[in-house]
């Protein structure tokens, strides 16, 4: 029984130590999914988190500005408006009427302020009979293969 | 040639269901005729897919835009090169193209098994026939690649009516690595059906003994290979194409790939235990079970949008069918082990903390950890919407986190391991054993920290890697130089012999070196530099050693899509080192566009240039350049690790006689504490 004891001991250390660090983790890093008809309700609490919002891009709401590209994201009869403060060029998919997935923090005036921005082009699935798209990839990728 | 595809299909299925009918009344008759048959049927299934496989490639190389699913994943002016990982670029045909390799794995163990183990082997057909009728009701019932195109024509009559153009591949896959990484992976998923149908056949057919894992242990290392070789290469495609600098991101797909292999590895450990002490037997037999189920759950989650409708963009309707598939296979797997479940007693318990078998248990835990850690942070927004009713994801900092440890304790294990005795080591053993390679590990460790290093887990990985190295060579040392003294041969060419004597124990050892190779790599993303900057032609960027100079920028047409290209020189203390050409394609044909990476790489380090497109503000190219030390050491351990595979695989050479009666009886110098197992060691293989 003894070596068995020292086992459990070991395995509960090991467990222990890892679960932990899952949490910690986990905590850096989680990212909440919302509908835009659901931003507005947020506690405050829930508005300090990383957001993830997605929903297409209104036709003609892409502007350019010094340093930011504001647009608005619509989705059902529900409207966000978005400013992109990221580094990275806007994927070239990105273009009135494509779907967007915006990442960022949600502002108190009810803007939403993004650091990443995925899209991609609503058109060519649905000229695509009955295609099915293989699970998104990672990053801007639009589709990955690795399946 | 759809028809003849669809029909070959059909045939397939049809035969499929005679094969796991007729297999199951052969168990229950044991006419040895209904056997005979039941093989050939499933044997036939095979031979069918493969027609269905190639009538669905003759369509994709004849061009043949009256077939849905070629209009949606080819055109005309697709290199005929990339018309091969066109077969395979959507769900139909990556389906087809997993039943078509798993029927390869099914055709060549009924094959090579045709006359042998005729206890054991209608069982394993019946359960890959099982395995093979799931993917035939796809291919045929769910998604079939022989739609063809249709139209309302008048009267409300469906027409059939041909494109003249399809709508070309994914610029993604227009990368000549998309032609071998999914078959490779592929044939690493579905090869771990193999040993999945021979565990599940011993059980329900309660064969005797440690037969089936001395079966199945080829088909298991092959799958193994295969799945090390396709995440490697996964790894590099996504380096190489996806320009966001680097090779994993544990992202959805990634990790269905890695956990499989995680089990995969674990079970190629711990049979040993059962090889040897008859231990683990419930354990391995459901080691097994999980990776398969977890072969069919990565692709799962890869096609249904479980995960990535968190992306919003990935719907599909075939999932209810994997679900069930997992669900029934999970069930199968627990009825057939509670019923049996006496015949998996133990013969032996674990003796002592310090011995190899309780390295081989750290081993497993440390393992199956990883793929709950791995599987549940994928699945965090499918569990997080269940509990909490939002969903929420959890991103690389969740996975680096948990694995970091898990893996450098991995690191530690391989170098301790395999020097531990069976049962109990002494601690003059271990000390005689590991006391060298540590202390020169420590000492490499303290160097490291006097040239800089302040990141303690890149200082544990120097400390490791070093130690894991030297215990290798030492071994390969020992038994060289038995063989040397006795041969008279040099010590390079001996432990050449060595190596062929027992494949096994010694090409694992080379995987293991690969395997510190690839941490060595992995631990220089603690240093990975980057720079984004807007460079109009002119412009000059430092990065790291490297002097950036953007001297032309060309907009080219090619004959299926449009291109912006940068030239980078690229000097490093005033001398010219190599010309850079980062490249952004369009395609207008599905409106995607795809980066053409320039990488110049080095033993030391890769300058990684990406061309990111034109600064929304003034119109610019911008350059977004980085510097990714170690990367090629990943790539060069993964060729170690296949190496070292391929090697394992190889049949032992006899040595000659008279080595073989003293190599058991007389101790080896210097290593008392292995003289028990060397006398296993050459025992014949139990093939």
């Amino acid at each position: 029984m003894k070596a068995k004891t020292k086992f459990g001991i070991g395995i509960a250390i090991i467990v222990v130590t890892l679960s932990s660090l899952a949490f910690i983790g986990a905590k850096e890093s989680k990212t909440y999914y919302h509908t835009v008809a659901e931003l507005p309700t947020l506690t405050s609490a829930e508005m300090r988190e990383r957001i993830r919002v997605g929903g297409d891009v209104a036709p003609g709401s892409i502007q350019h500005r010094a340093g930011r590209v504001d647009f608005t994201l619509k989705e059902a009869d529900k409207t966000l408006q978005v400013s992109y403060v990221g580094s990275d060029p806007l994927p070239d998919t990105f273009k009135d009427g494509a779907q967007a997935l915006v990442e960022g923090h949600a502002m108190p005036d009810g803007r939403f302020v993004a650091e990443q921005v995925q899209s991609k082009c609503a058109s060519k699935y649905e000229a695509a009979p009955g295609g099915v798209i293989p699970a998104d990839g990672a990053q801007t990728a639009p589709a990955d293969p690795r399946s | 040639m759809d028809l003849f595809g669809s029909f070959a299909l059909l045939l397939a299925f049809l035969c499929g269901i005679y094969a796991f009918c007729a297999g199951i009344a052969a168990i229950r008759t044991r006419k040895p005729l209904l056997i005979k048959s039941a093989r050939h049927a499933g044997m036939a299934v095979c031979v069918l897919v493969w027609i269905g496989f190639a009538s669905l490639a003759y369509l994709f190389f004849t061009d043949n835009f009256s077939m849905a699913y070629v209009v949606e994943h080819s055109n005309r002016t697709l290199a005929t090169f990339f018309k091969f990982p066109a077969i395979w670029a959507g769900q139909e045909g990556s389906l087809l193209f997993w039943s078509f390799l798993l029927s390869i794995y099914v055709f060549s163990a009924l094959f090579a098994y045709r006359k042998k183990h005729p206890e054991l082997m209608p069982y394993v057909g019946v359960v890959l026939a099982g395995i093979q009728l799931f993917f035939l009701t796809l291919n045929n019932f769910i998604a079939s690649p022989f739609k063809v195109m249709g139209m309302a024509g008048p009267g409300g009559v469906l027409q059939w009516v041909s494109r003249g153009d399809g709508q070309g591949l994914n610029p993604l896959l227009q990368y000549p690595e998309m032609i071998i990484h999914p078959p490779v992976l592929y044939s690493g998923y579905t090869g771990f059906s193999i040993p999945f149908a021979f565990a599940l056949a011993a059980l329900l057919g309660r064969y005797p003994g440690e037969k089936w894992i001395h079966l199945t242990r080829r088909w298991t290392m092959i799958a193994w290979g295969f799945q090390s070789a396709g995440i490697l290469l996964g790894a590099h495609w996504a380096y190489a194409v996806l320009g966001w600098g680097g090779y994993w991101s544990w992202d959805p797909v990634e990790n269905a790939s890695l956990m499989p292999w995680l089990t995969g590895t674990a079970f190629l450990h711990s049979v040993m235990m059962q090889e040897k002490r008859g231990m683990m037997r419930v354990w391995n037999v459901w080691l097994v079970f999980t990776t398969f189920l977890l072969t069919i759950l990565g692709t799962t989650l890869t096609r249904t949008g479980l995960v990535s409708s968190v992306h919003a963009f990935a719907q599909s309707d075939i999932g209810p069918w994997f679900f069930g598939f997992i669900g029934l296979g999970f069930v199968v797997c627990l009825v057939a082990f509670w019923k049996n479940r006496d015949y998996l007693r133990s013969d032996n318990s674990l003796d002592s903390l310090v011995s190899r078998e309780s390295s081989f248990l750290f081993n497993n835990l440390i393992l199956l950890v990883a793929v709950v850690a791995v599987l549940s942070g994928t699945l965090f927004p499918v569990l997080s919407e269940w509990v909490r009713g939002t969903k929420i994801s959890v991103g690389a900092p969740f996975f680096n986190r948990v694995n970091l440890p898990i893996g450098l304790f991995l690191l530690f294990l391989t170098g301790v391991g395999p020097l531990l005795a069976w049962r109990k080591t002494s601690m003059a053993s271990l000390r005689r054993n590991f006391g060298g390679p540590l202390a020169i590990g420590v000492v490499a460790g303290g160097v490291s920290v006097a040239l800089g290093l302040r990141n303690f887990y890149v200082i544990l990985c120097v400390i490791l890697s070093v130690f894991v190295t030297l215990t290798i060579l030492l071994e390969f040392y020992r038994g060289a130089r038995v063989i040397s003294a006795r041969s008279g041969s040099n010590l390079l060419f001996s432990a050449g012999t060595l190596t062929m004597r027992n494949t096994r124990r010694y090409g694992g050892y080379i995987v293991h070196f690969g395997i510190v190779l690839i941490f060595i790599g992995i631990s220089g993303t603690a240093f990975n530099q980057d720079k984004q900057m807007e460079m109009p032609v002119g412009a000059q960027m430092d990065i790291g050693p490297y002097h950036l100079t953007h001297q032309a920028f060309d907009t080219t047409q090619e004959t299926n899509y449009s291109t912006e290209k940068a030239t980078i020189a690229v000097d490093r203390d005033g001398q010219q080192m190599i010309m850079l050409y980062p490249e952004h394609r369009f395609y207008p044909s599905n409106q995607e566009s795809g980066t053409m990476v320039a990488i110049y790489s080095t033993l030391k380090e890769d300058l990684y240039v990406v061309y990111a497109g034109r600064s929304p503000d003034t119109n610019q190219p911008v350059i977004h350049a980085y510097l990714n030390p170690l990367v090629k050491w990943i790539w060069l351990g993964g060729a170690i690790v296949i190496l070292g595979t391929l090697l394992a695989l190889m049949p032992n050479q006899q040595p000659s006689f008279a080595l073989r009666t003293t190599e058991g009886r007389v101790p080896v110098p210097g290593s008392p504490a292995m003289a028990p197992i060397s006398v296993s060691r050459y025992e014949s293989p139990h093939e």
